[in-house]
C-alpha cells in the first residue's frame, strides 16, 4: 500500500482504479511546406474549428458550473484571435515556410514563456491558458480530438495538472476523483470539482507513473489522503466511510433542490452558518439558500498581523460571487472572550465574556473597523451581501455604527472606488438587546438572534464549566420567551429575524420556531437537509 | 487624435475578463486604440498586448484614440473603463 497526502478540494471517498490522464501533448514536427496559402487556410480553419469548440464548451460549463467559473472559455476565444498570435503563426508559417502545427507550437511557446516570466502571479498562470488554446489547435489540426476519458468504468483521474478545458471536457459519469500534483485550492480546477461535487486533491505528493495505471486507488478527500492498493483493513475502513456518505447523499439528492417551504406554504431562509472561506464547499453541496453567518474573525485569527483591506476584499468577493447572488451576511469581526489574537494587544481580562470584545473593540478602535467595513462595501458590487454587526446591546452603539458607516462611504465615494449598498442588521445575543428589541428594529434591516451567547447571558451559565451541566438546559423557557419577544418586535417593525445559534439546528425545537414566525435559520452545513427535512413536514398555523 | 488618462480602480488590475471585454469594445472602431503603461503600449484590439502590460490597480494609464471614428471611440471607451475598471 502506498498513501500520499495533498489538498482536498472536495471531501467525500472514492474507490475505484486509478487512471493516468495523458495530456494530448503534441509531438510536432517541423515539416516544411511549398503552398504557404493552403498552410495558412489550414490554421484558419482550426481557428475557426476551436472557436466552436470553446463556444459549446462555455454553453457547457455555463449549465454545469455557473456563469463565474464558464467566462474562461470566452476569454480563451479571444486569445485564439488575438491578432498578436494570428500574425506570428502567419510569419512563421510565410518566412520559415513551414507546417502550421510547427508555427502554432512555437507561438504558444513564445506567448506562455512571456506569461510565464511576468512579475505578477495572476499573469504567470495565464501562461496555462495560452498552452491551452495552442494544444487545442494543434489537436484539431492532427485530428485527434484528444483528452476523453477512455474508460469502461468510472475512474480516479491522475494528473500532473489539469487544464480547466481538460476537466470541462471530461465525461461525468466516468469520473470518480481527480488527483492532481499541481494547482491552487482557488484553480479553475478546484472550483470546477467542488461544483461537480466530488472528492478532489491538489498539490499532491503521488507518484506519478505508468504503473499507476488500473491499480485500486482509495481517495479520501475529506482528510486529504489517497491510497493505492490499499489493504484490507483500510480498505473496509473506506467502504464503511462511503457508505455513510452515500447515505447522506441519498438524503441530500432526495432534498436538494426542493423549496424550504412548511406544508402550509410559509417560505423559510435556510442559510448556513461559515467560519472558513473552505466551508464554501460544503454550503454549496449541502443545497442552503444562503450564507446567514459568515464568522469573519477566522481572517483575524489566522493571520499574525491586521489582515489589510485588500486580503479582506479578497475573501468577501470572493464569497459573494461563489454564492453567486445568493444572501451573504457576514458578521464583522467578533474577537475576544473565547477568541484571542495576540497581535491586538488586548489586555487580560477577568471577565472576558463580559469584556472588550466584538463590537466594543470596533467602537473603541475605529480604524481597524473601518478598513473591514471598507474591504466589505467594496465587495458587495459583486454579489448579496450584507452586514452583521455582532454584541449589541443599545440603540447608541447602532448609531455610532452608522455615522462610521456613512463616514466609510464618503471616503469610497471621494476617492472613486465603487461600493455597494448592503443590507445591515445586528445580533441579538443580550437580554439587553432582546428587551430593546423594538427600538432596535427601528434602525436596521433584520435581526439574527446569536442563541450560545444569549443562553449564556440568560442564564448566567459558563457553558464551559462542565461543573454546572445540571443546571445548564439549552431549551430553558427562559430563552425561548425571549426568541419570542425578539420575533414579535422585529415583526412589528416589519424587519425579518433569524437564528444562528446552534438552537437554529435544533430540529426538536424547529416546529416551535417556526409557529413563532423565526423567518430564517442559519445552520452548519452538515444540518441543513435536516433542517430542510423537517421545515416540509411542518405546518405552522 | 484624442487623449484621456485614467486611474485603474478595480482591485485586480486589467486580468483576463476586463482584457477581454475592453477588446471587445475596443474591436467596435476602425480608429487605433493605444493603452500605455510607464512608456509601454498595447495595442487594444489585441488581448495579450493588454494582458502583458499587467496593470494593476491605481496604476494610472493613457489611451490614445486616432482614426476616422475617433470622438465616439473614445467616448465608450472611456465610459467603458469608468464602469469596468
Amino acid at each position: 500500500m502506498n498513501k500520499y497526502t495533498g489538498k482536498s478540494v472536495f471531501g467525500g471517498i472514492a474507490i475505484g482504479k486509478i487512471m493516468v490522464y495523458e495530456k494530448g501533448e503534441h509531438q510536432v514536427k517541423r515539416v516544411k511546406i511549398t503552398d504557404v496559402e493552403a498552410e495558412k487556410n489550414r490554421y484558419y480553419e482550426a481557428i475557426d474549428t476551436a472557436f466552436k469548440q470553446l463556444g459549446e464548451l462555455h454553453d457547457k460549463a455555463l449549465r454545469e458550473v455557473g456563469e463565474a467559473n464558464a467566462a474562461i472559455f470566452e476569454i480563451h476565444q479571444m486569445m485564439l484571435e488575438d491578432d498578436d498570435y494570428k500574425e506570428s503563426v502567419e510569419h512563421i508559417i510565410e518566412s520559415q515556410m513551414v507546417n502550421a502545427e510547427y508555427a502554432i507550437a512555437q507561438t504558444g511557446d513564445n506567448f506562455s514563456q512571456m506569461f510565464a516570466a511576468m512579475d505578477d502571479e495572476y499573469m504567470r498562470g495565464r501562461a496555462a491558458d495560452v498552452k491551452d488554446i495552442t494544444e487545442r489547435l494543434l489537436g484539431i489540426l492532427s485530428g485527434n480530438t484528444g483528452s476523453g476519458v477512455d474508460a469502461d468504468e468510472p475512474v480516479i483521474m491522475v494528473a500532473e495538472d489539469l487544464a480547466p478545458s481538460e476537466t470541462v471536457q471530461m465525461d461525468k459519469s466516468k469520473i470518480l476523483s481527480f488527483v492532481t500534483q499541481k494547482g491552487s485550492v482557488n484553480s479553475h480546477t478546484a472550483i470546477l470539482a467542488r461544483t461537480m461535487g466530488i472528492p478532489a486533491l491538489i498539490g499532491s505528493d503521488i507518484v506519478i507513473d505508468e504503473s499507476l495505471n488500473g491499480k485500486l486507488g482509495v481517495v479520501d478527500g475529506t482528510n486529504g489522503v489517497v491510497y493505492i492498493d490499499p489493504d484490507e483493513a483500510t480498505l473496509s475502513a473506506m467502504q464503511e466511510e462511503q457508505r455513510k456518505d452515500n447515505e447522506k447523499k441519498a438524503l441530500l439528492q432526495e432534498l436538494k433542490g426542493k423549496e424550504d417551504v412548511t406544508l402550509d406554504g410559509k417560505k423559510i431562509k435556510l442559510y448556513s452558518n461559515i467560519g472558513n472561506i473552505k466551508d464554501l464547499a460544503n454550503v454549496i453541496a449541502n443545497d442552503a439558500a444562503g450564507i446567514g453567518l459568515f464568522r469573519s474573525e477566522f481572517i483575524y485569527l489566522e493571520s499574525d498581523t491586521f489582515p489589510t483591506e485588500e486580503e479582506q476584499f479578497n475573501i468577501y468577493r470572493t464569497v459573494a460571487e461563489s454564492m453567486a447572488g445568493k444572501p451573504v451576511i457576514i458578521r464583522t469581526l467578533d474577537i475576544g472572550a473565547d477568541k484571542q489574537c495576540d497581535y491586538f494587544g488586548l489586555d487580560k481580562e477577568d471577565n472576558p465574556a463580559l469584556g472588550l470584545r466584538a463590537i466594543r473593540i470596533c467602537l473603541t478602535r475605529p480604524e481597524i473597523f473601518k478598513t473591514q467595513l471598507r474591504a466589505l462595501y467594496r465587495a458587495s458590487v459583486y454579489g448579496n451581501i450584507s452586514i452583521m454587526y455582532p454584541m449589541i446591546i443599545s440603540e447608541q452603539e447602532v448609531d455610532k455604527i452608522k455615522v462610521i458607516e456613512d463616514e466609510v462611504k464618503a471616503e469610497l465615494r471621494e476617492q472613486g472606488i465603487e461600493f455597494g449598498n448592503p443590507k445591515t442588521g445586528i445580533m441579538i445575543e443580550t437580554p439587553a438587546a432582546v428587551m430593546m428589541s423594538r427600538q432596535l428594529a427601528k434602525k436596521v434591516d433584520f435581526f439574527s438572534i446569536g442563541t450560545n451567547d444569549l443562553t449564556q447571558y440568560t442564564l448566567a451559565i459558563d457553558r464551559q464549566n462542565t461543573k454546572l451541566d445540571d443546571f445548564y438546559d439549552a431549551h430553558h423557557p427562559a430563552v425561548l420567551a425571549m426568541i419570542r419577544m425578539v420575533v414579535e418586535n422585529a415583526h412589528a417593525e416589519g424587519i425579518w429575524v433569524g437564528i444562528c445559534g446552534e438552537l437554529g439546528a435544533d430540529t426538536t425545537l424547529t416546529e416551535e420556531f417556526l409557529k413563532m414566525g423565526v423567518d430564517e435559520l442559519s445552520v452548519s452545513a452538515g444540518k441543513v437537509l435536516a433542517v430542510r427535512k423537517v421545515i416540509r413536514e411542518t405546518r405552522v398555523c | 487624435m484624442k487623449e484621456f488618462k485614467y486611474v485603474i480602480t478595480d482591485a485586480e488590475g486589467i486580468h483576463a475578463r476586463p482584457a477581454g471585454e475592453l477588446v471587445k469594445a475596443a474591436k467596435e472602431f476602425s480608429s487605433k486604440i493605444t493603452l500605455t503603461k510607464d512608456g509601454k503600449s498595447g495595442d487594444c484590439k489585441k488581448i495579450f498586448g493588454i494582458m502583458a502590460l499587467a496593470v494593476k490597480c491605481g496604476n494610472e494609464v493613457t489611451i490614445t484614440v486616432e482614426g476616422e471614428d475617433e470622438e465616439a471611440a473614445a467616448a465608450k471607451i472611456e465610459e467603458f473603463m469608468k464602469s469596468n475598471m
